[in-house]
């Protein structure tokens, strides 16, 4: 379950954290990259994941204590 | 690096982890190898759609966002002779817009030694108001300013790169940009629009320079990917007027059918072109187009008299000496 946090920017040693411009979410950690852009409501299309700096792609498995930093990647007007 | 016991996706030509995995062409790879493929990738676009030659100056539009500056970078790699253009539209919406992102350029420029020729066209200094401002004087930019701020930019465009003698402007435009415009204008069958859209805009007039798009071919997921991969910092933050905007509710629908369909966007986009190739859709409309010369300006109209642009902002100069602006 994706749950929105406002302040925690740490994760605990159980959950992933994610971050998508001003929002912070968290979800077990085990599943993939993808499966947590879609959890956080969000189109794996339209998002990148970037874990340690690195760009990764939406098959790695997300593990306890990773911080993702998710980038949108849609842009108009 | 591994990551515990699940296995990573290597890079199709290399043992290195790959960072990006484009699912539309079933093909995964590492940041190098990522670059060289887009490097070649757009080579191949500039040729197969004779967009230009090395001979030939291009002047790339920049706005300080993933595509326009990734463009820029990837033609210059390519060691093609670009200059760049950027418009100052003078849009705040609380987070300095148009001054952050010209400071992406010159961050841009600076990475690169300095030694690279950028065009500046300040709207307000030249014209006499900012965008947003010549939008609220004005009907046509009343509700939103992306009217007067497309008409203005393409009429700027167009003019730097005749008054510098350019061969072709060259715009960041993706894939996603493509699809959805062509989604709109499919949904209304704007068969004007219909008939001009593509790659390469020939110019249908002496006051036109040739427009291209080299990376229309390329998801917009990719180009966000380039730019993070060649450490390219870039305006992340989206134009404040662009909240709600069409194009992107369109990208956010073509996205959900890329998400079942892989592939669905670029296809959509390439048979089109090809239909209207191979079986000359739309070729009465292009044949109709009657440009006429704007006597203001020089640059094509369809209008008799005075072009849009020419008549926008001479409203807009009639409304600030009316208000004492």
């Amino acid at each position: 379950m994706v749950e929105q946090q406002q302040r925690r920017s740490t994760p605990a040693e159980d959950e992933v954290i994610l971050t998508y411009r001003r929002k912070t979410f968290t979800v077990a950690p085990g599943m993939t990259v993808r499966d947590a852009i879609t959890r956080c409501g969000l189109s794996p299309e339209a998002t990148l994941a970037v874990i340690d700096g690195e760009l990764v792609t939406d098959e790695v498995v997300l593990q306890a204590g990773d911080r993702v930093k998710l980038l949108a990647t849609i842009s108009g007007g | 690096m591994a990551r515990g016991k699940h296995p990573l996706m290597k890079c199709r030509h290399c043992d290195a982890k790959a960072v990006v995995n484009m699912r539309q062409h079933k093909l995964a790879l590492c940041g190098p190898h990522f670059v060289e493929w887009v490097h070649k990738q757009t080579e191949r676009f500039i040729e197969k759609y004779n967009m230009f030659t090395r001979d030939e100056r291009v002047l790339v539009a920049v706005s300080g966002g993933k595509d326009s500056l990734a463009l820029w970078d990837i033609l210059l790699a390519l060691g093609y002779r670009a200059d760049g253009l950027y418009i100052g539209l003078g849009i705040d919406g609380g987070l300095s817009y148009s001054d952050e992102s010209h400071r992406y350029i010159t961050e841009f420029i600076e990475a690169r030694g300095g030694d690279l020729t950028l065009h500046t066209v300040d709207v307000a200094g030249i014209y006499g108001a900012s965008i947003p401002d010549a939008a609220r004087l004005t009907r046509r930019g009343r509700e939103k300013p992306c009217s007067v701020c497309g008409l203005s930019k393409r009429h700027i465009m167009n003019r730097v790169a005749r008054e510098h003698g350019y061969d072709v402007l060259a715009t960041g435009h993706n894939l996603d940009d493509e699809a959805a415009v062509l989604f709109g204008n499919a949904m209304v069958w704007s068969v004007d629009y219909l008939s001009r859209q593509g790659p390469v805009l020939p110019p249908s007039h002496p006051g036109l320079a040739r427009k291209v798009k080299p990376l229309f071919r390329f998801y917009e997921r990719e180009m966000a990917a380039y730019a993070i991969v060649r450490g390219i910092e870039y305006m992340y933050d989206e134009c404040p007027h662009a909240t709600g905007a069409t194009t992107i509710r369109y990208k956010e629908l073509l996205n959900q059918l890329e998400e079942s369909s892989p592939g669905i966007k670029l296809q959509y986009v390439l048979r089109f072109l090809k239909a209207r190739e191979q079986h000359g859709l739309f070729a009465q409309v292009r044949e109709q187009l009657d440009l006429r010369t704007c006597p203001t300006c020089g640059q094509p109209t369809t209008n008799d008299g005075a072009c849009s642009f020419c008549r926008m902002w001479e409203r807009v100069n009639d409304r600030r000496i009316e208000q004492g602006l």
